[in-house]
């Protein structure tokens, strides 16, 4: 029976039998609107409605303008608007109500108050609010080339600075013997587990405020293990951990961390929230500086390389927070924000992978032990030292 | 209102306003995106006048025929029901009925509520058929009549009508006392005398009681004085407030119900106006004639909020707290505050004003800007 079974199956061309399951399923979505055998279920239900504020933008002393997206299943129609709990005149392009991810821009003439906070209120047709603290208003920088410059200087401060400043300690680290080298290398380890924890933290925070449709942490999850499975498959592919070859990967992995900090630094000051820029600005300087430490550490090991390299490797670390600045300074978007910061996050574990398999590859040769109490209080000093700089930047 | 934006947030800046770091600013060119240290002196807003600062009020129009009801409408529809005579008595009617309506009360802002109506009603009449409004038909009557409101409930809750008056426990419209809450699909009638004269309301008193009031089932109730029962000046005044008497027709005669309307549901008003619809008479100003005496019944059922209130832009009133009496029992002033379910009639005139937009509106700036805002045109 099972080989006429087989025989009449073979009969049978492929392609009819790949498409039996999706002709089912047609007929089955059919009978399904058809029959609509969810009617008991629907009741008077209010349309589920979810608005989302993007971004507040002060562009003149009487100005404001409020990008909302629709991240709800149904469409939402905008009725009015509130600021400071008052109804305001406004206008809104393309049009009152927003489809499914629709995007609209609301402008208003509102008299506001330099450095004060101002809470903004849509109510929707059916009553629904949804709400949005400005924390502090602020004339949003215009996009002009002095303030391109601005923001760029910004992202040299936060990113190209301080990892040449750290690589610069490559002449000391090449002095030292090699049981010192590998308490160097646990060293950058610690570091970058710290950064990847806090690279994943910082995603997740600004995940929250995706429109549930885009579904931050999932995104986050993925886009990290993406990420790591990426550069894992360009790393096996190549072969190749010669020392240029991890600091590259090292450098690249930061650089896309830096992209992502560069991006809520960027973001943070044209939305006026960074009121203490400077200070900021110096904090990060100080805690990246450990960066330029963990590129130049695998470079040790071989012969010294030219200068460009290290050049190289310092803009592939430090340069995309430029580039991050300037899309947060000028085109924040959350979702774009957490893209970046967990295509970093998979970036740097990737490192952290690489680094950790010098350290072990050098144990072995020596026959010893890679979790030496040298090398895990190397690694143990290397997440304390980015925790303690981090007092600079988080309050 | 408490989401933030964690995206430029996360590092929560400014909670290290106090730590005083100035001295460490200045990075060069950095200066020109730090919007030059709030935190030290606020930069000038220059206003050169060429900024337009923009205009507060809501965006649109309320399609009132869409509603049934027009608050130009609800402002002088008074409700008298139908009277006969029994045993040498009047007797005053109503056919009232509760409904479930959806209304719009601010541009574009549809609220689900629950409405009296009655028949004798302007809006019913105009509509030819029955139609829920909020406030509900101003019940006007004379005191000394007996009143019946034949009520029938045709909503989806159980609800009752509560008449703040003089009446017996059974008559009372509370649940567990008397007749209790009408259910949907059943009727009953109210009978009780019409006293004391004043401003009075009626409101629906089903549990859970914030909930039905809120929802739209309130309105005026007015009583009349009979001059009859007065001699003197004070018989002259019981004239004027009772519009069987010629000596009424030289006053205009007003009626504002204060309300607001909490359209998520989180026990607090997103809307407040006069006759429901939030800026209404801010968009279609009260047309009033200057030499005219204005009497306004102005009754407060806003719901959230422990008073509401009213301020007459550049004049003074005399006020008749509940209506119960024929002396003013505040006289010249300009603000007065009421409870929910306080009530009082406002006399004024505009007699010798140069004519033009008069404002008025609650006095709790943020109800005004909420839609308690109004204006009285004055003409001559």
């Amino acid at each position: 029976m099972d080989a006429t079974e087989s025989v009449r199956s073979q009969k049978i061309p492929k392609w009819v039998l790949a498409i039996v399951p999706l002709l089912l399923l047609i007929v089955l979505i059919a009978l399904f609107i058809a029959l609509n055998p969810l009617s008991p279920f629907t009741g008077a239900f209010p349309p589920l409605e979810e608005l989302t504020i993007q971004r507040v933008l002060f562009p003149e002393n009487n100005q404001i303008q409020v990008t909302v997206i629709n991240g709800g299943p149904d469409p939402v129609t905008i009725a009015q608007v509130l600021v400071d709990d008052a109804y305001w005149q406004f206008d809104i392009s393309p049009g009152n109500t927003l489809e499914r991810l629709e995007q609209a821009t609301i402008d208003l003439n509102y008299p506001w108050v330099d450095g004060e906070p101002l809470p903004i209120m849509l109510i929707t047709s059916t009553g629904v609010t949804f709400d949005h603290e400005v924390e502090v208003a602020v004339l949003t920088p215009e996009t002009g080339s002095a303030n391109l410059l601005s923001y760029g200087l910004l992202g040299i401060y936060v990113g190209v600075i301080p990892v040449a400043l750290g690589m610069l300690w490559y002449p000391f680290m090449r002095q030292i013997d090699r049981k010192w080298m590998n308490v160097i290398l646990a060293l950058t380890v610690g570091l970058l587990i710290f950064l990847f924890v806090d690279t994943l933290l910082e995603a997740f925070e600004i995940g929250e405020v995706l429109p549930g449709v885009f579904q931050g942490t999932p995104l986050i999850i993925f886009g990290t293990l993406f990420s790591f499975g990426i550069l894992m498959a360009v790393g096996q592919r190549r072969g190749d951990n010669t020392p240029v070859g991890v600091a590259t990967l090292i450098a690249l992995g930061i650089g896309l961390h830096n992209l992502g900090e560069g991006l809520a630094i960027g973001a943070a000051f044209a939305s006026g929230a960074a009121a203490l820029g400077s200070f900021l600005v110096i904090g990060f300087t100080l805690h990246n500086i450990t960066e330029g430490v963990g590129i130049a550490a695998p470079l040790v090991r071989g012969e010294t390389p030219k200068l460009r390299i290290f050049v190289g490797l310092a803009l592939l670390a430090g340069a995309p927070a430029i580039l991050g600045t300037w899309i947060g300074g000028f085109a924040f978007s959350p979702l774009l924000a957490v893209i970046f910061l967990s295509l970093g996050a998979g970036a740097i574990l990737q490192v952290i992978w690489e680094v950790s398999k010098l350290l072990v590859k050098d144990a072995q040769r020596q026959g010893q032990t890679a979790i030496s109490w040298l090398n895990f209080a190397g690694l143990t000093a290397g997440v304390l030292i980015m925790y303690l700089t981090a007092f600079l930047v988080k309050f | 209102m408490k989401e933030t934006e964690k995206g430029v947030s996360r590092r929560e800046f400014l909670k290290t306003g106090g730590i005083g770091m100035a001295g460490l600013a200045s990075i060069g060119g950095l200066r020109s995106i730090t919007s030059a240290e709030t935190e030290l002196a606020p930069p000038h807003q220059e206003d050169d006048g060429s900024h337009d600062h923009g205009m507060p009020g809501a965006v649109g129009e309320v399609d009132h025929e869409a509603n049934e009801f027009h608050p130009m409408d609800l402002l002088y529809d008074f409700d008298y029901g139908e009277t006969k005579e029994e045993n040498g008595r009047t007797v005053r009617e109503w056919q009232m009925t509760a409904v479930d309506k959806e209304f719009e009360i601010a541009p574009g802002i549809y609220f689900p509520g629950w409405l009296y109506g009655t028949t004798t009603s302007a809006a019913s009449q105009k509509a030819g058929h029955l139609v829920g409004q909020c406030p509900g038909p101003t019940l006007r009557c004379v005191e000394g009549e007996l009143l019946r409101v034949h009520f029938t409930n045709a909503s989806t809750h159980p609800h009752t009508v509560h008449f703040h008056g003089i009446h017996s426990a059974f008559m009372d419209g509370v649940p567990n006392s008397g007749r209790g809450v009408i259910m949907p699909g059943e009727s009953f009638t109210y009978e009780f005398d019409a006293q004391p004269f004043g401003c009075h309301l009626y409101h629906c008193h089903a549990n859970p009681l914030k909930r039905h009031i809120h929802k739209g089932l309130y309105g005026a109730f007015i009583i009349d004085p009979d001059p009859e029962n007065y001699q003197g000046e004070e018989r002259e005044i019981a004239k004027s407030r009772n519009r069987q008497y010629p000596e009424n027709e030289d006053v205009n005669e007003m009626v504002i119900v204060m309300n607001g309307f909490d359209t998520n549901f989180d026990g607090d008003n997103e809307i407040y106006a006069a006759n429901s619809i939030g800026f209404a008479y801010a968009k279609e100003p009260i047309q009033i004639k200057r030499d005219q005496l204005q009497r306004l019944y102005l009754i407060n059922i806003t719901e959230f909020d422990p008073i509401n209130s009213i301020h007459l832009h550049a004049n003074f009133f005399n006020y008749y707290d509940h209506g119960t009496t024929l002396q003013p029992t505040l006289t010249t002033v300009d603000t007065i505050m009421q409870c929910q379910a306080q009530r009082g009639i406002i006399e004024f005139s505009f007699d010798g004003f140069e004519p033009g937009l008069y404002m008025f509106h609650a006095h709790q700036s943020e109800f005004a800007e909420l839609g308690w805002m109004s204006f009285f045109e004055v003409v001559a």
